[in-house]
């Protein structure tokens, strides 16, 4: 038998996962820099597959598909950077500036 | 406890205090560059995270995607929008921030209700140890066959999108209308994006 004893419970690594996930969201609407808000996102991407890896890893041991969802997880994610980080680029080069309170140009 | 259970304890320990320290310094540190670095900590811990978790493939593909590619983009954006800016005060900046992060706090108690009470069906199987990546592998190219050739083609489609976005030329006429481009975009083409402080020397983007 492998190192798979599991003497830490699964519950700890889903608080972790709550804890990574929370903060994600506070850094997503507090933060005024655009880049910050990206690295926010990718916080919570992050906690969304520790949830996924632990699970597979505890309930799904045999088949792991948590680890094959995770895995499109993180090719979404790089995509999304890309883009992302693009689109803040061409922003940028219009406005002049990462506030993210003087991107209103939506609002009427 | 054998000393194998210690040891994972205490990684396990090291590695949630480097990923909770590290996620609330890329929220609250006022320089970004710091949090763009404490990310990479953060993503790093993840990966050891899964390694506990028997994953060594996906701790790889962590590391490679996410400290090596992500993060180098995220901090070439940093490079690009350097400009010393300062921010206008908002009132009631005080009054959102605790407002949001007891909201924050809400979330995070329903999740933790959550995780603490449901009766997870542990323990499961036994994890396979070293084959994880054989398994991904038969996944990948059989019952996960679709997803992945869309994987693929995401990824093609965020290249593309992202040059289209990202690169500099101004046509001088509309494409779609014919007429002529907007001059306050063709002069914002000139300004070079990565100003330099000195005037003497021209830089390679003045020349280009």
């Amino acid at each position: 038998m492998p190192a798979t004893s599991f003497d830490i419970p699964l519950q700890a690594y889903l608080v972790l996962a709550a804890i990574l996930f929370c903060t994600g969201v506070w850094g997503l609407i507090n933060s005024r820099n655009a880049v910050r808000v990206l690295m926010s996102i990718e916080l919570m991407l992050n906690a969304v597959n520790i949830n996924l890896m632990a699970f597979s890893s505890y309930i799904d041991g045999q088949q792991i598909r948590g680890q094959v969802f995770t895995i499109f997880v993180i090719t979404v994610a790089a995509a999304e950077a890309a883009v992302g980080l693009a689109i803040l680029l061409s922003l940028y080069r219009n406005r002049e500036t990462v506030d993210m309170e003087r991107f209103n140009l939506l609002r009427w | 406890m054998t000393i194998a259970s210690v040891t994972q304890l205490i990684c396990f320990v090291a590695l949630s205090l480097t990923l909770v320290v590290g996620s609330l310094g890329v929220v609250l540190l006022p320089n970004i560059v710091y949090s763009a670095f404490l990310l990479a900590g953060v993503f790093l811990s993840v990966a050891g995270l899964y390694l506990m978790l028997n994953a060594s493939f996906v701790a790889a593909a962590q590391v490679l995607v996410y400290v090596g590619a992500v993060n180098v983009l995220i901090l070439f954006a940093i490079m690009l929008v350097n400009k010393k800016e300062e921010m206008a005060e908002i009132p009631g900046l005080l009054l959102r921030r605790v407002l949001s992060g007891a909201v924050c706090l809400g979330l995070f108690l329903l999740i933790l209700r959550v995780d603490l009470t449901t009766p997870w069906a542990v323990p499961g199987p036994a994890p396979l140890a070293d084959d994880s990546a054989l398994l991904i592998g038969i996944h990948l190219f059989s019952d996960y066959l679709l997803p992945f050739e869309l994987a693929s083609v995401l990824l093609l489609m965020a290249m593309i999108g992202a040059i289209v976005l990202a690169r500099r030329d101004v046509f001088s006429s509309d494409v779609i209308t014919g007429e002529p481009a907007d001059q306050g975009l063709l002069e914002k083409e000139r300004t070079p994006l990565l100003l330099e402080s000195t005037a003497g020397e021209t830089t390679l983007l003045e020349k280009v």
